[in-house]
Formats: structure tokens, sequence, C-alpha cells
């Protein structure tokens, strides 16, 4: 879920499509409003590396590619 | 066991809600139009055929985005009818507040009712109301009970499906369940995420002479898409459902809320859907009629009548298989 | 949802089935059947969801281990939880507690009889409970592995700093590695491969598992919940078993870090403390628990209402234990799906959303 407010008192609310959620924050080293955290029973605990995400996709779509073509 | 009481998973449309009905209303009011329980019950009257069905509402909040309790009442039975093969005329409507209740939201409730009814084509005929003291009902409780001309030509039913029938869905899953559930929750989905509460009766007439060819027809209310496809196949042990996920209609906002709460979209009701099987051929004119309607936009086939021994399996999109088990348990309590 | 969607490429999940294939047939080549076990409850309802068993050969097979903190609470816990209800007090839980059976009865027959029972998505929902003028006594039950526990240390910690008076939890909480490695050592469950859980290792790091590879030579591989999450995450076991390695792969790098989440650790040592458990099918494993420390003893639902939690008798004839160290398939218990569903449970297996016997009844029958 991404973070679109960050309160001072450790609560912040994280959106995934549209819908809204307050979340807590006590247990992340420093959110900001734009990442995009893991969420569990309303507590933040983990923040997603965007970069490492991004990487990962492209390795799934290279294997569809790769299966498509048939070069496998 | 919990042998004695009701439990709040007898509430929730899935196999408990079934086996209350089965163990305890069933045997008591045995063959006649209760037979299988359908929605609705096809009866005569003075010689008329009639549709006839009645239908609680107990939603919490009674305000959620797209719709109220007021509007849900109506379309739930008209919905009723409608599905049951009937062209909805009128309805009973029956409050039961809770002392207390402002009645500005009550009139806010009776405005939704006749706004929603004008738009169906029904009226109220009969009513009543009654008040309990605080804390004996959670603010306003509300019944309603339809009839409607019973439509010729449509014989449904279970022992109707064969291999080769085509499952269609008018339009988007689960958006109702999902509304209400984001409303409780406090999420704040940006009218990205309404309840789908709307009446149905316009797709149902639109099917026409096509009516014979139509096997099993049903709203997904509670207990969702799942419910009603098991409900299709009733007891047989020799025909099963085939669904496509990656054929699965559902809104974007409803996904969302479904991965954060873990929800499987389809055990979520819809309030303004027909789940319907047919036979083969007839299908592509029923999708066409239905998609002229704005109610139906988003219609189309999801799935088909297989040999199988009365299973309804799921191809995921990712290509494993699965089961499309009925839900059970209190999974979203009050959402109709 | 784009996101979600290249995470679930049919397209992509076809060159993963292939690569499957492939490493076991070099395995039955050199005929081996192999066992992978995974433990986290989500990756149970993930893998029946998508249907990813459809994908493994006949020489491999994937069992459940207890990864689901629910069904390895033991019967007395429930029957704990029980007493304190009995007593008026308001017992705030998730939702998947609420049906799991204690020795003679379940939290939601107790709610049917009048007991105050409250769900919550958020514990903290319960500690505002606790905290609202007039509130009742509000204890929680605190049940969960390292993802949930390190939300409950911080909720501890908001306790503590309100004063909240009327609040305190009930603590049945696990650690993950320790349960490994006592199913590492039992040669009755004969695992060869660990697909470690996604987000407890977001908590304790993917170095937590290197202990357990050194001394047991098992490979464990760390991968995210989506289906082709999990399958290359198969993949990868079944690529170091054929090719005779033994290494912690972390392959959810966009969440997990090798040290983890610091902070989350720091709060989990702050409010806790590790003592033995009694994981329900498992016995005690010596150091795989955690307990509210002594200073915040008045936190603690068992010390505060002098309740203690003690061994439930489980139902007779209840085979959780051996599903749960994945020696049997859910289908091999006698009473799968006649004297146990999930309308009517026996053992927490089937209760659980995340139980493999609730996840097998619903998705593979």
């Amino acid at each position: 879920m991404k973070l679109v407010s960050v309160g001072a008192d450790g609560t912040g609310v994280a959106e995934v499509a549209g819908a809204r959620y307050d979340v807590q924050l006590g247990l992340l080293e420093d959110a900001a409003v734009g990442d995009y955290v893991i969420v569990h029973a309303g507590y933040a605990i983990e923040k997603l590396d965007g970069a490492e995400a991004e990487e990962r996709l492209a390795l799934f779509a290279e294997m569809a590619r790769r299966e498509r073509d048939g070069s496998g | 066991m919990a042998e004695g009481k009701i439990l709040l998973a007898h509430g929730g449309g899935g196999r408990l809600s079934r086996e209350l009905v089965e163990r305890h209303v069933g045997p008591r009011f045995a063959g006649g139009p209760l037979e299988g329980f359908p929605d609705a019950a096809r009866i005569a009257v003075g010689g008329a055929s009639i549709v006839f069905t009645t239908d609680s509402f107990v939603v919490s909040p009674r305000r959620f985005p797209g719709g109220d309790i007021g509007c849900l009442a109506v379309h739930g039975t008209v919905n009723d009818i409608a599905v049951g093969g009937g062209r909805p005329r009128w309805l009973s409507l029956a409050l039961i507040c809770e002392e207390g209740l402002a009645l500005a939201e009550l009139d806010g409730v009776l405005d939704s009712v006749a706004r929603a009814a004008a738009r169906c084509d029904v009226r109220v005929a009969t009513g009543d109301t009654k008040v309990v003291a605080r804390g004996q009902c959670d603010g306003l409780y509300v019944n309603t009970a339809g009839v409607g001309e019973a439509l010729p030509g449509f014989e449904m039913g279970a022992e109707k499906l064969r291999p080769g029938d085509v499952v269609l869905a008018s339009g988007d899953l689960g958006d109702h369940g999902m509304a209400v559930m984001a409303a409780r929750a406090g999420m704040n989905v940006e009218g990205r995420l309404a309840s789908d509460t709307g009446p149905v009766h316009r797709l149902v007439l639109a099917l026409d002479e096509l009516a014979p060819a139509v096997r099993f027809m049903r709203d997904p209310t509670r207990g969702g898409a799942a419910s009603v496809l098991h409900e299709m196949l009733g007891d047989r042990d020799d025909i099963g459902i085939v669904l496509r996920e990656r054929d699965l209609p559902f809104s974007a906002g409803a996904r969302a809320v479904a991965e954060v709460v873990g929800a499987d979209l389809l055990h979520v009701a819809s309030e303004g859907r027909v789940l319907l099987v047919c036979a083969p051929e007839a299908a592509p004119v029923v999708l066409e009629r239905w998609r002229a309607l704005p109610e139906g936009a988003g219609a189309r086939a999801i799935g088909e009548v297989t040999r199988d021994r009365g299973r309804v399996v799921l191809e995921t999109a990712v290509g494993g298989r699965r089961l499309v088990d009925v839900p059970q348990g209190e999974l979203l309590p009050r959402i109709c | 949802m784009k996101y979600l969607d290249g995470f679930r490429d049919p397209d992509a999940a076809r060159f993963l089935r292939r690569r499957l294939e492939a490493a076991a047939a070099r395995l039955a080549q050199a005929g081996r059947s192999v066992r992978l076990m995974e433990v986290c409850g989500t990756h149970t309802m993930a893998i029946a969801r998508h249907g990813l068993r459809d994908f493994l050969s006949d020489n491999v097979s994937l069992c459940s281990g207890p990864g689901c903190p629910v069904c390895v609470t033991d019967a007395g816990y429930i029957d704990a939880a029980l007493e304190l209800a009995r007593r008026g007090v308001t017992i705030a839980t998730f939702g998947d507690l609420v049906r799991v059976p204690g020795s003679s009865a379940t939290l939601a027959e107790a709610r049917a009889e009048g007991a105050r029972v409250v769900v919550c998505y958020s514990p903290a929902e319960a500690l505002a409970l606790a905290r609202a003028p007039g509130a009742p006594e509000v204890v929680f039950l605190g049940v969960g592995f390292e993802t949930t526990v390190a939300p409950l240390a911080l909720l501890l910690r908001s306790a503590v700093a309100a004063g909240a008076t009327r609040f305190s939890m009930l603590a049945a909480l696990k650690t993950v590695p320790r349960a490994l490695a006592a199913l590492a050592e039992d040669p009755e469950v004969g695992v060869n491969g660990f697909l470690c859980p996604a987000h407890v290792s977001a908590v304790i790091g993917a170095a937590a598992y290197e202990p357990l590879v050194e001394r047991y030579r098992i490979p464990c591989t760390i991968a995210g919940f989506e289906p082709l999450d999990i399958l290359f995450g198969l993949v990868d076991l079944l690529e170091q078993l054929a090719d005779g390695r033994a290494c912690v792969v972390n392959q959810y790098t966009r969440v997990v870090r090798p040290e983890g989440n610091r902070k989350a650790q720091a709060a989990i040592a702050e409010m806790l403390e590790p003592v033995d458990a009694a994981w329900r099918g498992l016995g005690v494993i010596p150091g795989s628990g955690l307990a509210i420390r002594e200073r915040f003893a008045a936190f603690d639902a068992e010390r505060r209402h002098g309740v203690a939690v003690r061994p439930g008798r489980p139902a007779p004839g209840c085979r959780c234990g051996d599903v749960l160290k994945g020696k049997i398939l859910p289908d091999a218990c006698p009473m799968f799906g006649g004297a146990c569903t999930p309308e009517h449970p026996v053992g927490p297996c089937m209760v659980s959303g995340e139980g493999s016997c609730a996840a097998h009844y619903k998705y593979a029958r």
C-alpha cells in the first residue's frame, strides 16, 4: 500500500487502488509520503523497495517473453 | 460443538445458513413452493400465476457508498421476484425501529424507498411499523415482501442444467459486499467503490422469448457467486461448473479491498447482478440484450457446465486448478 | 491491478512450470523423491487459491508445516480465554481464533451464550476499546509469529505509555526459526527444503536462517506471496537439491533485508523475552515462544487476572498434530470431510482461515 499521509504521532494513512486505510508506522525507521509499505493487522511492518520490485517484475516479464517466443 | 444456539455463521449465506433452513425450517413446511428453498415462490392465487418473496435487511452501516438500507430493501425484493421469473408489481414495507432513531434518518430511508420503488415501477401497497426499546435492536431493521406476475416460459431448476450450458454474469461481482465492508472499516475509497445495489428486472424482462432456454437464474447476494453456483448444481453428482478466472468480472476497487482484507470475491455479495445458466445458442443473444442496458454493460460469459461430480472448479489465472467451495462462517456479517 | 498482474502472468507461470519439471526430472534420474515444506499460512492459502500444486511432478511433494499460528495454539489457551470471558472480561481477538476448539468449547459458542467477544482487524482497536470512557476490562488474545509479534510489542509499549488500566494481553506468541530446527531434526518429517515465510522474514531478516542451513544442510528459500514468487521459490529449492547445494536464498528482496527490521526487533526485545512454548501437535519447543517481560506484568493477562494457560485436551482422534508436522496430508485424517469440516471443525487446522485442512477442503478435494 502507498502512504498518502504521515502524522507526527506515528500513525498514517495508506492507500491501494483508491481504498484508504489507517496504519501504525512505529515499526518503520523513516516513513515518508509516497513510500510503499507492507501492512499487517493495521501496522506497517516494512517498506517495499521499489527498485527491487521493478527488477523482479522485469524478471518475470522476461520469463513470459521467452515462453511466448519459444526460446525457453 | 455448537448444538442448540444460533451462531453468527448461520446468517452468513453459506453452508450453515443452508443447514439452518434445511434442518429447522424445511421439515415443518415440506412440499409445495418451498421445495428446494428458492428465493421466490411461484404460486397460484385465484387463477393468476404470481411470484412471491420476502427479505429482511439488517445492513450496517445503514448508509454506504452507492445506497442505503431503504433502496437496498426495494432492490433486494424486486430482484428476487425478477430472478424467480416475475415482473415485480407490489411491495410491503415493514419497519422495526429502535427507540431514539432520528426521525430525520427515518425520513431519509423512506425517501430512498420511494425513489427506488418509482424507478423499479413498483408501489408500496401495505406496511407496518414497530418500535422497540433502546438497545433491543440496532437502529433500524427493514423487511420487504413483494408480489409480481409470473412471466411465461420460465422452467428453471438444477435438474435442467446440461453439459455445454453457459454461465453468464450481468456485471462486476462483489461490489456491494466490499463497499459495505470498506465503509464499516473506515476505508475511504473515494468514490471508486460503490455498492452495486440496483434493480435487475429489466435484465430479466429482456430475456423475453428466450425464457425456455434459461436453466437457472439467481442474484448473487449473501454468499456471493460461489453460493449461487452451488445452488445451480443442487444435489446433482453428474454435472459440474468450470469457471475461468481471467473471465471473472471484478472492479478494481473491489479487488483492492479484497486483497487488503483477504476476501475471495466469489464469496462476496452483489445486490444488483444476475447469474444465469442458459443453453449455449442463447448465450450470445442474452449478452447482446444485457449489454444494451446500463445495468448489463459489464455482462460476460464466465464459465460453463461440464460433466463432473457436483464440483465448481476454477481455472486460475496463472494456470492452476482449484475448487470453489460454498462459503462458511461470518465473513461479512450484516451486509444486507 | 497492473502491479499484481505482473506477478500472475500465465506465460511466466508456464516458463516456471518447465523449470520445475526439469529440476524434478534431474532428481528423478538420481532416484530421488523430495519433500518440500512451506511454513506460512499465507503461502498455504496462496498455493491452494492459485492451484499451484498442479505444477509439481510426482517425485516432488509440497506439504504445509506449522505456518498457521492459530493452528499451533494449544487448546489450553482457548480454555484460559474462555475462563476470562466467563469472569466477565471482554475478549478482543483476531477473527480466526473465534472458532478454534478449546478442550470443550469455542469463543463463538461462548459469545452465543452471552460472553463479550469482539473481533478486531487491528489490535490497536482493542487498546482503543479499553481506553474509552467507561471502558470494560479488555484482554487481547495475542497469537502469532514474528509478523504479528512486532505490532503487538508496539501495542504493549503504547499501553504502558498511556497507563492503560483496563488492558492486558494473553500471549501465545511464537518464533519460527526454532520450530524449523525441530522439524529439521525429526526424521519422521523428512523435510528436504523449506519455503520460508515472506513477512516473518521481513521482521527477522534472511540471515536468521543461516544457522539452520549450516546445521542441517537443508535449502531455505524466502519467497513472496504472489503465484510467480512461489513458483520461482519452488524452482530454486528443487535446483538447489538437484545441484546438491544448501543455502539461504532470499527471493523476496523487495521486502526482506539480510538483517531484517531492526526497529521491530528492538521493540520485541524491549517488551518480550524468549520462553519455552507448547506447539499444538509438535510438543514443547525450547525457546520458541515470547512472554511479556516481568516489569510489564500488569499488562500480561495471566498475571493480571491470575489465570494460567495449561495444556488442554485435544479432541480424541484429531490428527492436527500430524498434519502440522507435514507427516500426513489433510485427507489422510480419518475425520477429514466427515466429522471434521469447516462448518463443524474438530481441530484448529480446519477452523483457521490459513489452516492446511481448511485450505485443502476449500480448494483441493
